[in-house]
């Protein structure tokens, strides 16, 4: 056992249920170890001053871009079209039932 | 006409033309040579040999009538399995895709298609592109045609691995943090990562979607640029596609590079470095010189924070992404008595260890509490990163870095720990988050022959300047330096 592990086994099973994922006992122990190494040396960003930066979310789009966003315009609307490709998608589906994806009854009653 | 010829994209031409072979005889041949290799190699997952001889029976008729033939007709051409093919298996190397057919093409392919290239079919890669080694594949590592005993760099590496063995002209891969410049460097091939937002991301199975790119693979420079000049441009399916005009990439790269200004980080050329790659960069810097460019030394002070920034990012929109792989609309299901034991259990078997570790880190980050701490910061620094290169840019027309800190290294090396394989992208997530295009090109071999590869970074939607000193480069010799 490391001297002060950033994650407990109660946290990475925490985060696999928030996941959706269904994880073995053996992986929780490794997930549990390369996570802890993985966030202390993400740690080291915490020397950096951020108090006066802006969060970037897109690269290109980004006003705290310096010189790389003057010449590009704003994003497109997010509009709507027809897209008629159910028929091929419900084909490629686990389990259909035209119109539908088929899934476990999830209302019981 | 031999198994050992060395296909370019104008040779592919001139030889049609020339009715020296057909297109179907040209696929025909390609697919003997992967039939040959591809047992050792594991670079291709899939073939598609339908499609690729109806393309080249397009191709065949056009000839035939006399017609204009477009700028890829009857180039054979492999396409990394996490970007999407109408009618052809697409499974992003991972168990939980691996009868998926997508019903349509990605914008990229749409556009090689359009250009007469003929698909030869899927290549493998790490799952989902998360690796460095093509070692996290479902379906085997891919070996370096090079060096068998050794990785062909990832996560593109089967389409590296494909054209450096002559079983494809050109190829497309993806590049999120490194992977196409750094399978390239270790194959010893030119691999180029547009601008983002140059090339749509429409049908590319999103990774993480503010740094993913679609780019060329190909034997040389030059035909980079074709196949850059193909499929680059505004796509209205992909709202973060860049509406700024494509210059013709096979015009631009002739231009004289005399004069231009060579930004050479200190920072990238400290501790980790190997010393063989290092020799090998710094001299193809000097021979940039003697062909006329003006070094600028530079620092960029925030480098040694982007691995951190990089696995923060790109793993939160990864987690996100990766959370419609839920056994209900495509894909592997495992049948569960409630939606939720379902949903875990699909995820459970479909995803390979990587990626579940990829899933939990970046749920981890986004989840209550930490998001700040982690994820917001990680935005911040970003931010900072691409400043760096905002300021490099003023005083300089690119950046020349080495592409990886070594050269390909031995399959197993690095597998046990993931953090020493996000190591090994310290040089190439730096230009993923600042968004601005990159390629390695080949820059002579180690004394064991191992290839290495020169990094040229250039300002957002400056293409067109990378490949002009990459081609420049590889003409005066640089990549037997």
């Amino acid at each position: 056992m490391r001297a002060a592990m950033k994650i407990s086994r109660e946290d990475v099973l925490r985060v696999a249920e928030l996941a959706h994922l269904g994880l073995s006992p053996e992986e929780v122990e490794t997930y549990c170890d390369q996570l802890d190494g993985i966030l202390s040396y993400i740690d080291k960003l915490k020397e950096l001053d951020i108090t006066h930066v802006e969060p970037m979310a897109q690269v290109i789009y980004a006003p705290a871009t310096p010189g790389a966003n003057t010449s590009h315009p704003e994003l497109r609307e997010d509009v709507v079209r027809p897209c008629d490709v159910s028929g091929p998608i419900l084909s490629g589906a686990p389990d259909a039932a035209k119109p539908f994806f088929r899934v476990p009854k999830v209302i019981d009653r | 006409m031999s198994a050992t010829t060395a296909w370019t994209i104008a040779g592919v031409r001139a030889a049609l033309l020339a009715k020296k072979i057909s297109a179907r005889e040209l696929a025909a041949e390609f697919y003997g040579r992967i039939e040959r290799r591809n047992g050792e190699l594991n670079a291709y997952l899939t073939l598609s040999p339908e499609r690729a001889y109806a393309q080249a029976d397009r191709v065949d008729t056009a000839i035939a009538r006399g017609e204009t033939l477009p700028p890829l007709a009857g180039v054979p051409i492999a396409i990394k399995d996490v970007i999407s093919t109408r009618g052809i298996r697409t499974t992003c190397a991972s168990k939980i895709l691996e009868t998926y057919v997508p019903p349509y093409d990605a914008t990229a392919v749409e556009r090689l298609d359009k250009s007469g290239a003929i698909f030869l079919g899927k290549t493998n890669c790490d799952e989902f592109a998360m690796g460095g080694s093509n070692e996290n594949s479902a379906y085997g590592p891919v070996r370096n045609p090079i060096a068998l005993d050794r990785v062909p760099g990832g996560s593109s590496g089967g389409s590296a691995a494909a054209v450096s063995a002559g079983l494809a002209v050109a190829a497309l891969g993806t590049d999120t943090g490194g992977s196409i410049r750094q399978p390239g460097s270790f194959c010893g091939i030119p691999g180029m990562m547009p601008t983002y937002g140059r090339v749509s991301r429409y049908g590319l199975i999103a990774f993480a979607s503010s740094l993913d790119k679609i780019g060329p693979f190909a034997g040389n420079v030059a035909d980079a640029a074709t196949v850059l000049s193909v499929i680059a441009g505004h796509d209205e399916n992909d709202s973060t596609s860049a509406p700024v005009p494509v210059p013709d990439y096979t015009v631009e790269i002739d231009k004289p590079i005399q004069g231009l200004r060579i930004g050479v980080p200190e920072d990238y050329f400290g501790a980790g470095l190997d010393p063989e790659v290092k020799e090998k960069v710094q001299a193809g810097i000097a021979l940039l010189e003697r062909l006329g460019c003006r070094r600028v030394p530079l620092r960029m002070p925030h480098t040694d924070y982007a691995i951190a920034t990089y696995y923060i990012l790109a793993t939160a929109e990864a987690s996100s992404n990766l959370a419609r792989f839920d056994g209900v609309r495509y894909g592997l299901r495992v049948p569960g008595a409630t939606l939720t034991e379902m949903y875990r259990q699909t995820r459970e078997l479909g995803f390979g260890p990587e990626v579940k570790c990829r899933i939990m880190l970046g749920t981890y980050a986004l989840s209550a509490g930490y998001y700040d701490a982690y994820y917001l910061r990680a935005q911040s620094v970003r931010t900072l990163i691409a400043r760096d290169f905002a300021d490099a840019f003023q005083k300089v027309d690119a950046i020349i870095t080495p592409t990886a800190p070594t050269t390909a290294f031995r399959l197993g090396e690095k597998t046990a720990d993931p953090l020493q394989m996000y190591l090994a992208d310290i040089y190439t997530v730096t230009g993923s988050l600042a968004g601005v295009p990159g390629i390695s090109v080949p820059c002579g071999r180690t004394p064991t022959g191992l290839p290495v590869g020169m990094q040229i970074f250039g300002p957002h939607f400056k293409e067109g300047s990378v490949l002009q000193i990459a081609h420049a480069f590889e003409q005066a010799g640089g990549s037997v330096i």
